[in-house]
């Protein structure tokens, strides 16, 4: 155990040092605080419009982090050949996958966290919208990132980091669309397309699941059973991909 | 005692080219290296050297035929404690500054922080780096970068050290210095596998070697038993040589006589050419400068494997 916690924590000392974190986060708090802009010019709503934003901002940058950043954490290693000494000591390809997906998820809870921080300080100090309900939507939003690192760690094991992120990028859209894929396999005949429809519906992450921000910004109800299950389906879900991953990474050759 | 390193009937395939066709790069490779030996593994460029050692730290799988290095299967993570490897052209996180750097791999080798406290100045002093410690690794020259490659396989006290290609990309007194570094640790006791193909640096240095051509494993054994003691040729220096005796020695020559310098050096083929050449100068009134017996040297070796790999 303490061999993948040096290797998350040498994961979080390089995401920390890379200039490109700085911008993400930096861009992130810039338009969160653009939303005060937008609240001059609505009438009514202004909660709404800072909560929305805020929520869509921390998933767009969050999801930015977990796939540019991600899928360089293990294919450079790879490419660079850093991978040579590091496997040649006692670390177990499980354990070095385990410690660069724990770095990414503490490098993505601290500028989640951030971001998260700016938006509750800006819906205090601007409507008095704070709720707790925010920190909950953030939390969602971490999960999802989580599944999708875990998504773009298993691409780079075995393809390039270019195609990785347009892999990652996609399953994200699919995933957040996931549940019209149902929708499409019962309003078109063809049985093939069905099942290729429930298929995917399937095999890929219901992300959209993770999405609170429309319970969060209208003050919906949400089910306590509901987020139960939806928790530990994410959990279970990042834990899968990671798996799948390190099988992958077992078999790899370093030539 | 039980060997070190003991592989038999390696085989390495890789898949090339588009359509992925099998290319053979390592065949059916047995050899051994017994504890405490310093072994040379030779070969020119894209011999397998590299493979040969990816294979011995799992980094690769083997198409077919098996190993064990310390005891443990091929890539075991155990026996990866107890090895200290330096890779052909290492790259490290540049980010880092040559100490950290040190105490990551430590903690990976879980080497107590106590032991981890000294070893690493003193490890950064013994490969020449106690200036640069604090200087993160992106300004090492490729030397520096070598020397730290030397230090982190140094940590954790290894039994085993592999090195491939230890030489690379370092200037004369660097060169030295690696050399000397080899016999420290083979006179601490270590058992050193390191691959070459700067062959001076190996008969200084190494008890065994083993030369790979193609893949194929050509030769191995103590340097001593390949170099031989026969006496392949010997070089006859002198002065003063009258045109004639010139012309009945240079007959006796393995090859053509060279000038240099008023001076005339022959290559004669065995003791019995050069008793005759001797006579022949003697009486001619020439003056002897030199009697140089030639052995063959590791390069000789080398060529031959060289030649017979590629037929």
């Amino acid at each position: 155990m303490s061999r993948v916690l040096t290797i998350a924590n040498m994961a979080f000392t390089e995401t920390v040092r890379d200039k490109i974190l700085y911008s993400i986060l930096v861009f992130a708090l810039a338009m969160i605080g653009s939303s005060t802009i937008l609240v001059t010019l609505s009438v009514g709503g202004e909660g709404r419009i800072v909560k929305d934003l805020g929520l869509a901002c921390i998933t767009l940058f969050g999801l930015f982090i977990a796939v540019f950043i991600g899928i360089n954490l293990v294919s450079r290693e790879i490419e660079r050949r850093t991978i040579f000494s590091l496997l040649s000591k006692p670390v177990r390809r499980a354990e070095f996958l385990v410690g660069k997906f724990l770095g990414l998820g503490l490098t993505l809870a601290v500028n989640i966290g951030v971001m998260a921080a700016g938006l509750l300080v800006l819906a205090w100090v601007l409507e008095d919208h704070w709720t707790p309900r925010i920190l909950l939507g953030v939390g969602f939003t971490f999960l999802e990132l989580l599944i999708l690192t875990a998504t773009a760690i298993l691409f780079s094991t075995f393809s390039t980091p270019t195609l990785s992120a347009i892999y990652t990028l996609l399953v994200f859209v699919i995933g957040r669309l996931s549940a019209d894929l149902m929708t499409f396999a019962a309003q078109f005949g063809g049985a093939s397309l069905k099942a290729t429809a429930v298929g995917l519906y399937y095999l890929l992450p219901n992300l959209s699941r993770f999405n609170l921000s429309g319970a969060v910004v209208n003050d919906l109800p949400l089910d306590s059973g509901t987020l139960a299950l939806t928790a530990i389906y994410g959990t279970l879900y990042a834990a899968g991909i990671l798996s799948i991953a390190i099988a992958v990474f077992q078999r790899r050759d370093f030539r | 005692m039980d060997p070190i390193i003991q592989i038999e009937g390696l085989c390495k395939d890789y898949r090339v080219g588009f359509l992925g066709r099998r290319a053979r790069v390592l065949s059916d490779l047995s050899l051994e290296v017994r504890a405490g030996e310093t072994f040379g593994y030779l070969g020119p460029n894209g011999a397998g050297k590299s493979t040969t050692i990816k294979l011995l730290l799992g980094l690769i799988q083997p198409t077919s035929g098996a190993g064990r290095v310390l005891g443990r299967p091929l890539g075991d993570a155990s026996a990866r404690g107890r090895i200290g490897f330096l890779p052909e052209n290492p790259s490290f996180y540049e980010y880092l500054t040559g100490q950290e750097f040190l105490t990551y791999c430590g903690r990976l080798l879980e080497v107590p922080r106590g032991v981890l406290r000294e070893q690493v100045p003193a490890l950064l002093t013994e490969v020449g780096l106690d200036q640069a410690a604090r200087q993160q690794i992106r300004k090492y020259s490729k030397g520096m970068v070598q020397r730290l490659g030397l230090a982190q396989a140094l940590l954790g006290d290894p039994r085993l050290l592999i090195l491939d290609e230890p030489m690379s990309g370092l200037d004369p007194i660097g060169r030295k210095e690696v050399r000397d570094l080899i016999l420290r640790q083979r006179a601490a006791g270590r058992t050193v596998f390191f691959s070459t193909h700067i062959l001076p640096d190996v008969e200084m240095v190494c008890d065994r070697v083993g030369i790979l051509v193609r893949g194929r494993l050509m030769k191995s054994g103590p340097i001593h038993t390949l170099l031989g003691d026969q006496v392949e040729s010997i070089e006859l220096t002198v002065t003063t040589v009258p045109p004639e005796a010139f012309g009945a020695v240079e007959r006796l020559a393995a090859s053509p006589a060279l000038l240099q310098e008023g001076r005339v050096m022959f290559r004669l083929p065995g003791e019995a050419a050069l008793d005759a050449a001797l006579a022949i100068l003697v009486a001619a009134k020439s003056r002897v400068v030199s009697v140089v017996p030639q052995r063959r040297n590791l390069e000789d070796i080398f060529l031959e494997a060289s030649r017979e790999g590629q037929t």
